[in-house]
């Protein structure tokens, strides 16, 4: 019996002790923790930073937050769960950051009501993706045919209309199966922004934004879920940003540009198209570029912070890890962009991040003056 | 005690300071007694009134719940009013919002899931209810048929993904449809094998029920097992087998994740069982935590709100039904 | 035999063997899941799996420590914050068997039961995620509390039911407080039931998805704070295999393997506790 109170009375206490533990900012534990002396003064809260939103970025921010994580000790967890969603957490201010590629638009600039900084991260290439185990060479793209294989008009691989711009290329009858985002999405942005420049049947019955209502074909969540879709699917073709593409081994399309060239995407080809004067506020649509040779389907992502970041009950500490952190991105950041198929900030466009980055305030005061240096 | 008794007759002086004696122990003990009664009470009250919070607290959450629904909904209902029962359109850019298509994708799934479980799910229920109650092998197929439940919905979703698509899609390839492999058919294979056990189970312990007398006398008059079966067994447990469908066809409206991810996540009005289409519960997992706009959230709100009430309808029919077959 | 009567009676057998054959076939598809994520997940398991994180896309050799531990996690205190409300529910059902409030709570559990997942995860968002203003691993362990409740209750109350009045009599002509007939002899008789019931509904969570979906969220690093994001198994599961990544669709196989046989594990040891502590009068 006494046993048996000592070990109810001993399973209590370590009950006890574990929630206390869990609910304690300081057991967060640290795994890959090789940060220096200040780890243990500051507050564990504050080493975390919560992002969300574009699905777009992720392959990159998994690799340079991984990297700043090596270096500073900083966990940024980044969840892509799609622009709109990056977007929504932002207002709910149940994120440190979000990432879209598209900027507010009028009416989420309201709801959020409050300035929100943008601040260009890379940009990227959406390219058209297809899945013809038949076909070994590239296939060309016209905006015209782009547009009508999106608007359901032609169903099948052998159409006349692929054929005249794919001299040369045995295409099979299969019938062609459309991927698309299932969510809000930057990409999907992109990609119908560019089919509205360029056909204006599409521009009347679909229109642009971050979900439209599309007039055929299959949703997946996610680059990663169009992705699977298109790989899953023999005949299947679909929108995904370039990484994507590189890295699962599948085909993609040239598309015809404003000068008539069929572009293929790339690095070089997207920088092309993104060589621009940036305005201000960096908000720009890179869609259906003027450039000779450049990637008509491509744009920027922004990462979106609060201007004021002393709201919720924030440390400054926190406000200045998340800036040194996109500071550090703009920067260091992005030797990372290559390797993974973004297309690089040009010298103009960190310029601009820059300035957009040091208006960031923290109960009026700037939040930082001139260049950080790592923790 | 005799003893001591004839002893303490014998001297009155005695007997008066044992009595007294007696008398304070008596008192100390009581008052004891008495305190330890009190808190005792006061426990048993405090006991008692925690129970009744506890299950008020039950009610309270579950009004609270209908309550939060409603107000996150308020814009959309107000905005939309029965349009958005019937409107045919789901498009974020415009603003417009009509659930037509998911409803019929959820009926669609549904029902067909339903059609395809049926037969299993009732010869499950027939053979351990009346052919084999007892044996090792019914207790194993029992015991399987509740694993099919415990298994987790994201693992038949993954698992249909990559099993079950290309199967799908090589019989669409042969019938000529366009082969998409997701779609209506695919997330209906994998709700059919989801529900089975709930009308199984159900179905089972109904054809228990049903008296041997009853079974005895058809016996008699020369009916075959089959007659008996059909005549005597599904009649008498029919309201029991109907409600096993109703809590099958209240799991399969709102299953979730297993739908999401093999339906095709579209927002056209599917046309046949083979198009990609969208059910309530899996536009609200696809889209709940992007929708930026007050409208597009208010919507999924209010389409949550229905999948609830439906969900809940159903669930609460088949729980009568079941209460008045077995009070019977 | 008249030829009228064979016909019956072959059509009888022909009827048990369709109703065999199809008994049978319907346990085809629960071993081919079985097996093929047996095959799938058994050669991606191995010590590396378990005790390290998930790598950034495009590097090897990524475990699923972290939604190991948070899913270990979050359905641990959910199952704390059902319990003790389950427990205490069920009593007062089985106690108050025709009073108005029990009817109306009776009720309130059949509909938290039939309620969608997915529902549950939306209110818990609206209650709990927005205003601490940070997705968190508690507001995933409410939702998944919420879940277990009805089953927890209901487990409860049927076990209870079930015990003879005697005791309770006996118990209570003993001078016992009511409190302690309850809690020192009715719960302890009814204690393989309501065991089994709180392993079911703790089976039940461990591979729910959509409330975690708005809530839990899911987390790249190793997590023990349950007022940060914590990943999951389900979650780690369903983001993982609608990627495109092999790597990726290989950590999803294992911790399907993990999660399946924790659930089923779970399920036996609830077969088995029912039939050892079995109620017999």
């Amino acid at each position: 019996m006494k046993l048996k109170s000592k070990i109810k009375s001993a399973l209590f206490v370590a009950f006890v002790l574990a929630i206390v533990g869990s609910i304690t900012p300081g057991c967060n534990g640290g795994s890959s923790n090789n940060s220096s002396s200040d780890s243990t003064a500051t507050n564990s809260d504050d080493k975390t930073l919560l992002g969300a939103g574009s699905t777009f970025v992720y392959p990159l921010f998994s690799k340079q937050f991984s990297e700043y994580n090596k270096q500073t000790g900083l966990k940024i967890n980044y969840q892509s769960i799609g622009s709109g969603g990056g977007i929504l957490q932002l207002t709910n201010k149940t994120v440190d950051f979000g990432d879209s590629d598209a900027p507010l638009n009028d009416e989420q600039a309201q709801k959020i009501g409050v300035p929100v900084l943008h601040i260009p991260m890379c940009s990227g290439a959406v390219v058209i993706s297809y899945n013809l185990p038949e076909v070994k060479d590239t296939l060309n793209l016209s905006p015209e045919v782009l547009a009508d294989i999106f608007l359901g008009k032609i169903t099948r691989w052998n159409d006349a209309k692929i054929a005249a711009i794919n001299k040369g290329i045995q295409l099979p009858a299969t019938a062609i199966v459309i991927a698309h985002r299932s969510d809000g999405s930057g990409t999907t942005n992109i990609f119908t922004d560019y089919l509205s420049k360029v056909n204006d049947e599409w521009k009347s019955k679909v229109g642009k934004g971050t979900a439209v209502n599309w007039p055929i074909g299959l949703g997946g969540k996610g680059n990663e879920g169009v992705a699977g879709l298109i790989k899953q699917t023999p005949g299947g073709i679909g929108y995904i940003e370039l990484a994507y593409a590189i890295q699962n081994k599948m085909a993609f399309a040239k598309v015809q540009n404003k000068a008539g060239n069929f572009i293929a995407p790339s690095i070089a080809s997207t920088s092309a198209a993104s060589n621009v004067q940036l305005p201000a506020d960096s908000k720009i649509f890179l869609g259906n570029t003027d450039a000779a040779e450049g990637y008509p389907i491509s744009g920027f992502t922004w990462a979106l912070i609060y201007q004021e970041q002393a709201y919720n009950k924030r440390s400054e500490q926190k406000a200045q890890n998340l800036v040194k952190l996109l500071w550090w991105n703009i920067h260091e950041g992005q030797q990372y962009c290559e390797g993974l198929h973004y297309a690089p900030l040009s010298p103009a466009a960190v310029a601009v991040a820059e300035a957009i980055l040091k208006s960031a305030t923290f109960n009026g005061k700037p939040v930082f003056n001139g260049k950080p240096v790592l923790q | 005690m005799k003893f001591s008794f004839i002893k303490s007759r014998d001297s009155r002086s005695n007997l008066l300071v044992r009595e007294i004696s007696y008398i304070a122990k008596m008192d100390v003990w009581k008052s004891i007694k008495i305190k330890r009664t009190f808190r005792q009470i006061r426990m048993e009250k405090i006991f008692r009134s925690s129970l009744v919070l506890v299950a008020l607290s039950i009610l309270v959450l579950v009004i609270a719940f209908l309550f939060t629904l409603i107000v996150q909904s308020m814009p959309s209902i107000k905005a939309l009013g029965f349009s958005f029962l019937f409107g045919k359109t789901w498009d974020p850019v415009a603003n417009v919002y009509g659930t037509y298509p998911f409803l019929l994708g959820t009926l669609f799934t549904s029902f067909l899931a339903l059609i395809i479980s049926i037969p299993f799910s009732f010869s499950i229920a027939i053979f351990l209810g009346e052919y084999y109650p007892r044996g090792w092998f019914s207790e194993f197929l029992k015991n399987s048929i509740e694993l099919i439940a415990a298994v987790p919905s994201v693992i038949y979703g993954f698992w249909g993904l990559f099993v079950l698509v290309p199967i799908v899609r090589s019989m669409e390839l042969k019938l000529g449809v366009t082969p998409y492999g997701i779609g209506i058919f695919t997330s209906s294979l994998i709700l059919a094998i989801m529900i089975i056990p709930y009308a199984a189970s159900l179905g089972r312990e109904m054809i228990r029920m049903v008296p041997s007398s009853l079974k005895e006398a058809a016996y008699s008059l020369g009916a075959t097992r089959y007659e008996v079966i059909k005549t005597v067994i599904l009649p008498y447990s029919k309201s029991g087998l109907f409600a096993g469908i109703l809590l099958s066809l209240g799991r399969a409206l709102g299953e979730t994740m297993a739908v999401t991810m093999v339906i095709g996540n579209t927002s056209i009005i599917p046309k046949s069982i083979f198009d990609p289409g969208n059910t309530m519960a899996s536009v609200i997992a696809n889209e709940f935590t992007e929708a930026a706009s007050t409208l597009y959230l208010s919507s999924l709100i209010e389409l949550g709100l229905i999948l609830f009430l439906v969900t809940v309808l159903i669930n609460l029919i088949g729980k009568k039904i079941i209460k008045r077959f077995t009070t019977d | 035999m008249p030829q009228n009567i064979q016909y019956r009676l072959g059509k009888s057998k022909a009827f048990k063997g369709f109703i065999i054959f199809l008994s049978v076939l319907c346990t085809l598809p629960l071993f081919l899941i079985l097996i093929y994520i047996l095959k799938e997940g058994f050669t991606k398991i191995n010590w590396h799996f378990l005790v390290n994180l998930p790598k950034p896309v495009g590097e090897t050799g990524g475990g699923i420590a972290n939604a190991l531990i948070g899913s270990l996690l979050i359905v641990f205190y959910a199952a704390i914050i059902a319990i003790p409300f389950g427990i205490m529910g069920g009593i007062y059902l089985s106690e108050n068997k025709k009073s108005r409030l029990s009817y109306w709570c009776r009720l309130s559990v059949d509909v938290l039961q039939g309620t969608p997942s997915i529902v549950v995860g939306i209110v818990i968002y609206f209650w709990i995620v927005k205003p601490l203003g940070t997705f968190s691993a508690l507001s995933g362990s409410i939702a998944l509390a919420i879940m277990m409740l009805p089953i927890v209750v209901r487990s409860t109350e049927e076990t209870l039911k079930l015990l003879p009045s005697t005791l309770k009599e006996a118990g209570l002509a003993l001078g016992l407080p009511y409190h302690k007939v309850i809690l020192r002899i009715i719960l302890p008789c009814g204690f393989s039931g309501v065991l089994s019931g709180i392993i079911l509904a703790v089976a039940r969570i461990a591979g729910e998805t959509a409330p975690l979906l708005f809530t839990a969220f899911g987390n790249p690093y190793f997590s023990t704070n349950i007022l940060k994001p914590m990943q999951s198994l389900p979650l780690l599961i369903f983001n993982y295999a609608t990627s495109p990544y092999d790597e990726w669709h290989d950590l999803a196989w294992g911790a399907a393997l993990i999660l399946l046989i924790w659930v089923l594990l779970l399920n036996i040891i609830t077969k088995i506790t029912t039939r050892r502590w079995k109620i017999q009068f």
